[in-house]
């Protein structure tokens, strides 16, 4: 602790060139776009309303922030600790007793008058705290070197090895539980069925970029496939839910064939943007092709999940059976809902035990090595082309089922449904649990569909939350919450391999 | 050049036979009519100074590139021919069983040694699997054939001396360990033919001669021929059974190590007595 | 000969159609191809797909905007000096979003893993979209035009008038000026050397004392200027800004960058003209509707017959 002024002097230099800066950005930015709200008037004449306010609010606190975050990361800790953990109490306070609807919010002196935004701040002071604790542990532990370096990543896989194998039973169970609990309301289980759609899209679209290693951006394409699939043959052709989903499930893989066949050559990011053109042609050809699809408007009147024939209706057709009547239970909406969530569930953990299945394949094995080096696997005589033809189209196939569910879900389908912006969040589910981490993409599923579930009161800032975790996830473990990477044969076993691991 | 064409007589005990292979990258020449014929239960040497075209010729006979002109005949088991300049890359490791190591190494490194060399029997694995239906149902045959697979695995680990890192990332090797484990893998496919890619570079003395026992044993215990390209002339000299030497894209001398050390045409293009650039 | 003056005539009641399409596709495509700049040069140097370079395209227009209208209550009425204000503010600031998202969101990502930027980016994306909507609103605003009129370059019989806009010449020369002092300053400045040398080898590049960070964030700062030109150009030309206008835009700018084979400058200049040239001929000829399943069929066409864009580099395999 001695040592902390004589190297704090440069610091706070330091510290004071970047603060001064970041005034000068964070006036670029916000001057036009924060200092100037435009408003459309009547008559399609445009005014503005000056909010100078909180432009010089942003001009003082941000590079406040900047300067107390570049200490921290100095390792200076009492400063940047005290000033940042009290601004992040005031703050989230503040906006909590905001949000709350207290009327003591409003004598508060606070920056702004939207409690959300105030948060956002203290979001900000959040970090300025963290940052302050691990450049001080930082600092203990002096300059690292490569080897500390390493150990700390083996020691990271090892506990995200750790996390997932207990995790991942835990989760299952209370997944299965919860409809059960005081907690498992209809609203709660029906975010978690959305939420274990995405849970299921996030493992099959794993397997194309996780194990495949081909950055797939429209994805949300078989989805579609899937849903408007179940969604004409019910309509058209009067089947149900059962009987569609294998046609569903075929048709998705048939169509990631199709879309692979002449575009698996491509390397990296051009088969990133050519599967992105696909997911948006498939979107516009829903919207415009009006006969068939039912244009934006999407379609309607999609035959309901029935319990293996017994529909959950309130009132059956004469002479048949509903779920109710059948078990001879009070009618409640619940009852779907919950059936539901537990098809979800099997879906879900089909393609998850089929994902771990096929990682110990020759084929799985064949995935993972063309996502290391396709060179080296042409060498060894695999056909790269048909390798990731089958990922692609198995997980095209689970995609299908999912969207077929979704539909079976919803009773209508829309273009809306499956835009770019789908995609994307699957794909960020795959990378923030830590591509090829099965307990992680489930986190990580959980995160992004829970999260603006939760938030949904925020309407406004909902979406602006979301991107902004994104972010944040990416920037705290940018190689996923999870990532570790199990061999998929041993054979030495766990432990020696451990004890070989400490001898070499 | 019609008496190089006459020396290239297809023998009995013939793996390779590379006729008239000429690789052209835009004005460039890479290699101009090379001729030789490499043989069963052989190491055939390759040398030449940098940029003479060695790489270019493995590329060519292991289908990374398409031979401008000339023909690259293999003779495989049971009387099979493949004209390897017409055949896609993967196949050949697939169907004509011509296995290679590459210069600067490709190992799968974030897969365990091990999984390195199963993925090296994929296609005798998927076959099995019944393309991945019945293996996803554990069928017997699958078992025993993911068996067997792991059994030749451990047998070329014990060969390499890897067994004890067997489920370490391929990666986390030292140097040395990567170079082996690379031939471990291209020898689970079970090649008739082997091709080396400098498989000495970077070893020390001590790797260096491991290595010359490693590729002597390969070439007598499984009866197949290799093909060897090295700089590094303690190794080339010392199992070469016949040696073919290039010089800016052409052949300039072949014959056993000892004629190819008293040759006056190789000694000047290592050495540029006349003044070359 | 009676077939050849048929044909003549046919092709002079066609023409004016013919030169209308040209003008609206180049136009487009001169704002395609100052976007995709932008999306060619950050992929080239750091191999990122930026996600949020739309958004920050509409940011641009946005500010433009602004700018407009502050003029407007300035009393500032000579259409040169608009036009001039908003292209320097809106670029000046623009560029400080496009300093920013690097700073923030990608640079402590360099070196990690590959997918890490692209989805900070779309974090990113997402992020500022409800920023603006936030800040200014989700109405789309209406602006009013500014340049209006234009000169008549072909009069069919039945009255159709194929005609230049005023607007339409200053967006197109205003495109190739800044092309050609761009192509200056990367081919001779050291600055432009400087982002040759990271994009061929960064840790190199560093080791011979180049400002690798400096370089990366110039780059950005460059590409998000020159989508403010272009978002500054719609402004002008639709005049009907909302913040979700970066997404679509962004999507045909990229689509534009990997058509003229991502990587090179010319490439995304040329992908951009003949992403706006097939939206204007088949909106004209076919259907609107269609136009961007057409734009995409083309690039996978492209694509699979020339696996690296129109003109970029063809990958040498390296074995």
């Amino acid at each position: 602790m001695t040592a902390v002024p004589s190297t704090s002097a440069p610091l706070v230099i330091q510290a004071a060139k970047e603060a001064a800066w970041t005034i000068l950005v964070v006036g670029l930015l916000s001057f036009l776009m924060v200092g100037y709200q435009t408003e459309v008037l009547q008559g399609q004449q445009m005014s503005f309303v000056n909010r100078f306010g909180d432009v010089i609010w942003a001009m003082v606190l941000i590079p406040i922030g900047r300067f107390l975050l570049v200490l921290a990361r100095g390792g200076l800790l009492l400063p940047p600790a005290v000033l940042g953990g009290i601004a992040t109490l005031y703050l989230f306070g503040a906006a909590v007793l905001g949000l709350a609807g207290s009327p003591l919010y409003g004598q508060l002196p606070l920056p702004y008058d939207q409690p959300m935004v105030n948060a956002i701040f203290g979001v900000g002071a959040v970090f300025i705290l963290a940052a302050a604790i691990k450049g001080q542990r930082d600092r203990r532990r002096g300059a690292q070197t490569l080897e500390m370096r390493e150990a700390a990543e083996a020691r990271q896989a090892r506990i995200a090895r750790n996390m997932s194998s207990i995790l991942g039973p835990i989760l299952i169970v209370l997944a299965i539980v919860i409809p059960w609990t005081p907690w498992g309301d209809r609203a709660v289980v029906d975010s978690l069925v959305l939420v274990m759609t995405y849970v299921m899209l996030g493992w099959g679209l794993n397997i194309v970029v996780g194990l495949a290693g081909l950055l797939d951006l429209g994805y949300v394409a078989f989805y579609a496939v899937g849903a408007y699939t179940y969604a004409k043959l019910s309509i058209a052709l009067g089947f149900t839910f059962w009987e569609s989903l294998p046609i569903a499930g075929a048709l998705a893989a048939l169509f990631g064939v199709l879309l692979g066949f002449p575009v698996l050559r491509l390397r990296g990011d051009y088969l990133a943007i050519v599967t992105l053109g696909f997911g948006e042609i498939i979107r516009i050809v829903l919207i415009n092709w009006q006969s068939f699809t039912g244009g934006p408007n999407g379609l309607g009147n999609i035959t309901r999940i029935d319990f293996f024939g017994l529909p959950f209706e309130r009132n059956p057709a004469p002479g048949t059976e509903s779920f109710h009547t059948f078990f001879g239970l009070e009618f409640a909406s619940t009852h779907r809902v919950f059936f539901l969530y537990y098809v979800i569930i099997v879906l879900a953990l089909i393609t998850n035990f089929v994902t771990i299945r096929l990682r110990k394949m020759p084929i799985g094995r064949a995935w993972e090595a063309l996502r290391e080096d396709e060179t080296a696997c042409r060498a060894l005589g695999i056909n790269p082309t048909n390798t990731k033809l089958t990922a692609f189209a198995i997980g095209a196939m689970f995609a299908g089922f999912a969207g077929s569910f979704f539909a079976a879900r919803q009773g209508f389908v829309s273009p809306e449904s499956f835009t770019f912006i789908e995609s994307a969040v699957i794909l960020a589910i795959v990378v923030l649990g830590g591509m090829g981490s099965q307990v992680g993409v489930a986190l990580a599923a959980l995160l992004l569909i829970g999260l603006p579930e939760v938030l949904r009161d925020l309407s406004l800032y909902r979406m602006l939350v979301f991107g902004g975790v994104m972010v944040l996830i990416m920037l705290w473990r940018p190689k996923g919450l999870l990532a570790y990477r199990e061999p998929t044969l041993l054979l030495h076993g766990r432990r020696k391999r451990n004890k070989a691991g400490v001898q070499s | 050049m019609s008496a190089a064409m006459a020396a290239v007589s297809p023998a009995a005990d013939t793996l390779l036979n590379v006729e008239r292979l000429t690789m052209r990258f835009g004005g460039l020449i890479a290699i101009n009519d090379v001729s030789f014929v490499a043989k069963r239960r052989q190491i055939t040497g390759i040398i030449g100074p940098n940029g003479a075209g060695k790489t270019t010729l493995f590329n060519c006979i292991t289908g990374f590139y398409k031979p401008t002109v000339g023909r690259l005949t293999l003779h495989g088991d049971a009387g099979h021919t493949y004209l390897l300049e017409q055949m896609d890359g993967f196949r050949i490791g697939q169907k004509a069983r011509v296995a290679r190591t590459f210069q600067n190494i490709r190992l799968f490194t974030g897969m365990s040694v091990l999984e390195n060399l199963m993925v090296a029997q994929h296609n005798k694995l998927m076959l099995a699997s019944g393309y991945t239906v019945l293996g996803l149902f554990g069928w017997p045959s699958f078992r025993r054939a993911e068996r067997d697979a792991r059994d030749k695995a451990v047998h070329w680990l014990e060969k390499t001396r890897l067994i004890g890192v067997a489920d370490q990332p391929a990666g986390s090797l030292p140097y040395g360990d990567q170079r082996r484990l690379e031939i471990a893998r291209a020898m689970c496919t079970d090649p008739i033919m082997l091709c080396l890619d400098e498989p000495a570079a970077g070893l020390n003395p001590r790797e260096s001669a491991d290595l010359n026992s490693l590729l002597l044993s390969i070439r007598d215990e499984f009866g197949i021929g290799l093909l060897l390209i090295e700089h590094d002339m303690s190794v080339v000299m010392g199992i070469s059974d016949h040696i073919v030497v290039l010089d800016y894209g052409r052949k300039i001398a072949e014959g056993t190590p000892l004629d190819i050390r008293n040759d006056p045409a190789v000694i000047r293009a290592y050495l540029g007595e006349d003044g070359q650039e | 000969m009676e077939w050849l003056f048929e044909l003549f005539h046919q092709v002079n009641y066609e023409l004016p159609k013919f030169v209308q399409f040209l003008i609206v596709g180049l136009t487009l495509g001169s704002i395609y191809g100052l976007i995709a700049i932008g999306y060619t040069m950050v992929y080239g140097i750091i191999g990122m797909i930026n996600f949020a370079h739309g958004d920050i395209y509409m940011i641009g227009a946005f500010q433009a905007m602004i700018v407009l209208l502050i003029c407007g209550t300035l009393g500032i009425s000579w259409v040169p000096l608009q036009l001039l204000l908003m292209l320097v503010v809106a670029v000046a600031l623009t560029a400080a979003y496009g300093w920013s998202v690097e700073r923030i969101a990608y640079r402590p990502l360099r070196g990690t893993q590959r997918l890490a930027p692209l989805i900070s980016a779309i974090g990113m994306s997402i992020f500022l979209q409800n920023y603006v909507q936030l800040v200014q609103g989700p109405r789309p605003k209406p602006v009013e035009p500014v340049i209006s009129g234009g000169v008549t370059v072909l009069t069919r019989a039945d009255g159709f008038v194929a005609q230049l806009g005023y607007l339409q010449i200053v967006i197109v020369l205003l495109t190739v000026a800044l092309m050609a002092g761009f192509t200056l300053l990367i081919t001779r400045t050291s600055l432009g050397r400087a982002q040759r040398a990271c994009e061929q080898d960064m840790k190199m590049a560093s080791l011979l004392g180049v400002n690798v960070d400096r370089t990366i964030s110039l780059t950005f700062v460059m590409g998000a200027g020159l989508a403010a030109v272009a978002g500054m150009m719609v402004t002008l030309y639709w005049g009907n800004n909302d913040f979700h206008m970066g997404f679509n835009a962004g999507i045909k700018a990229f689509t534009a960058a990997v058509l003229g084979g991502i990587g090179s400058l010319p490439g995304a200049m040329l992908g951009g003209v003949l992403i706006g040239l097939i939206e204007a001929f088949w909106s004209g000829y076919f259907t609107a509707e269609y136009k961007d399943v057409a734009a995409f069929s083309i690039l996978v066409l492209v694509l699979i017959f020339r696996p690296t864009g129109l003109l970029g580099r063809p990958e040498v395999e390296k074995v």
